[in-house]
């Protein structure tokens, strides 16, 4: 599966569904294949955050940055295994996942206070100034039983997001646009 | 898989507004209580991210459509290979000496008008344009294109402007061959640039770059200078600022709308069968796209002169644009996407992540405040 070829065999499919666990199905996989292959315009085997960033929809993202560090350098497997937790036969569990990795952004189990902090400086920018946002977060955690020093591991978050899933839009209409 | 993406592209390509917009900016019931796990799920941000890394509307704009191969089969191939042996060894050297004899032609006369009549400057002008005329003609035939005009053909009286919808520079021949436009173009390298320099001075050209905000206020004022002048060739401006790929059109910059004069939409559709012709400039330089359209059979195109279009009363220069746009998408059969040309060369500016951010944080605080 080189970055030179443009042509996928069946053992190169059947590789990348089992690294994304069969969260997509062959076809799909094919679509993708094309879809990196547009995107990787220089040929490299792998997407550069510049491309990612040459796709206006992308690029106006508020997480687009932290998104772009997870993104750097993967390849092709790689890239389909990223995006699984976002396939409509994804599990609930792989959603609040992806999630985690989201904010975990030093990759050690744990989320602070001030990791979540990030993330709503992101999404917020100069809309909120700093105190209102530690003075929401401190309101919310209190709400839920944690509080300011409190971690947050994976089950902490599983508990947390399972309810809010009911009306996320993680809609399968996207995922049709792999097919 | 080509089948199945048509239906796929043709529900994915009506911009659906709310792919644009964060959901929560779209009407929902009252705002309830802030509660932790409205702000640790960020699934729906991570959701438009991933949709526009599976797919976007923009990218869709600039994707070159080259013909299915149809050489698969043991008896269809030595057609195929008799073909380009035809049209490499035969047509493309008649079509090269074709085109050499125009140029040579073509400079033999001009130079010597140009310096000779420097005083009589009308007799020039009328000269020179035909000139010009006859050699985008000569380029036409190089190709072997086969031009369909409909509409009525362009006057030339002042306090008009004429936009047409772009997908490669033979837009501007192809439309010369009729009537000598004046143009504004972007500077470009190379041969190009000497003619741009030598030849099209003569029939009126506006030059700007791009990448230069301050240029823009001045290529303004010689829009509307050129525009008013009873002399000047009808200009031809084409507002998406870019080559697009002719199954999409992206949005026009209102520049040309807002000259106080009338504005004549032209749409030009290529006919996809015989060559694709949309120019994509960062794959290939011009030379070699028109390498590429010498070798092929024939460019065939439809171009449409509509009807000449006036500002409204309290229209906005901008919708005044989507209007026309809307006459020439829907003649030439082109999807509209909201995207600006320029994302094509340069990132969207921040207001767009700052409308988002805006929205999200007037949602959290409406909602810390309902408690």
């Amino acid at each position: 599966m080189g970055s030179t070829s443009s042509m996928l065999t069946q053992y190169d499919i059947e590789e990348v569904q089992d690294h994304c666990d069969h969260a997509f199905s062959q076809q799909e996989i094919v679509s993708l294949y094309h879809r990196f292959c547009q995107l990787d315009r220089n040929g490299g085997g792998f997407v550069s955050a510049d491309e990612f960033m040459s796709v206006p929809e992308f690029a106006v993202n508020p997480l687009s940055q932290r998104l772009l560090r997870m993104l750097d350098g993967l390849n092709f497997k790689e890239f389909v295994a990223f995006l699984s937790a976002f396939s409509p036969r994804a599990s609930l569990q792989q959603k609040i996942e992806f999630i985690f990795r989201v904010y975990d952004t030093d990759c050690n189990g744990k989320v602070a206070f001030e990791g979540i902090l990030s993330i709503l400086r992101d999404l917020s920018g100069s809309f909120m100034t700093e105190q209102q946002r530690q003075k929401v977060l401190t309101h919310v955690l209190e709400e839920a039983g944690y509080t300011k020093d409190s971690h947050f591991t994976l089950p902490d978050f599983m508990k947390v997001c399972s309810s809010s899933f009911s009306r996320s839009i993680y809609s399968s209409h996207k995922s049709n646009q792999l097919s | 898989m080509a089948s199945s993406s048509v239906a796929a592209d043709m529900e994915l390509d009506h911009p659906n507004l709310e792919d644009y917009l964060p959901p929560d900016s779209l009407p929902q019931e009252a705002p309830r209580n802030l509660h932790l796990r409205d702000l640790l799920d960020i699934s729906p941000v991570l959701t438009e991210a991933a949709g526009a890394i599976v797919d976007d509307s923009f990218t869709r704009c600039f994707k070159s459509n080259s013909p299915e191969p149809w050489n698969w089969n043991i008896y269809l191939f030595p057609l195929w290979c008799f073909g380009v042996v035809i049209r490499y060894g035969i047509l493309f050297p008649l079509r090269s000496l074709t085109l050499a004899i125009g140029w040579l032609a073509f400079f033999a006369a001009f130079f010597p008008v140009h310096f000779l009549l420097k005083g009589q400057d009308k007799l020039r002008s009328k000269i020179e344009r035909k000139l010009v005329e006859m050699m985008c003609s000569v380029f036409v035939a190089s190709w072997t294109g086969v031009i369909k005009y409909h509409g009525p053909r362009p006057s030339t009286r002042p306090h008009q402007v004429f936009v047409a919808n772009h997908t490669s520079m033979i837009d501007f021949i192809i439309l010369e061959q009729m009537t000598a436009f004046a143009v504004i173009m972007q500077k470009h390298p190379g041969w190009v640039g000497f003619i741009q320099k030598t030849i099209l001075e003569s029939v009126g050209c506006i030059w700007f770059n791009r990448n230069d905000l301050r240029d823009r206020e001045v290529t303004a004022r010689k829009l509307r200078e050129h525009v008013q002048h009873p002399d000047s060739n009808p200009l031809l401006i084409f507002p998406e600022g870019t080559c697009v790929n002719n199954q999409y059109t992206v949005m026009f910059k209102k520049g040309a709308f807002e000259l106080g004069c009338a504005v004549c939409p032209i749409a030009i559709k290529y006919n996809k069968i015989f060559v694709d012709a949309f120019w994509n400039s960062k794959k290939q330089s011009f030379t070699m796209h028109l390498v590429r359209l010498m070798t092929s059979w024939a460019v065939v195109c439809d171009v449409w002169y509509l009807e000449p279009q006036y500002l409204r009363e309290g229209e906005t220069a901008i919708a005044f644009a989507e209007r026309v746009r809307d006459m020439i998408a829907a003649r030439a059969g082109l999807k509209k996407v909201p995207w600006d040309g320029y994302l094509k060369h340069n990132r969207p500016s921040p207001k767009h992540t700052e409308e988002k951010q805006r929205i999200f944080a007037d949602s959290v605080l409406r909602r810390l405040e309902e408690k």
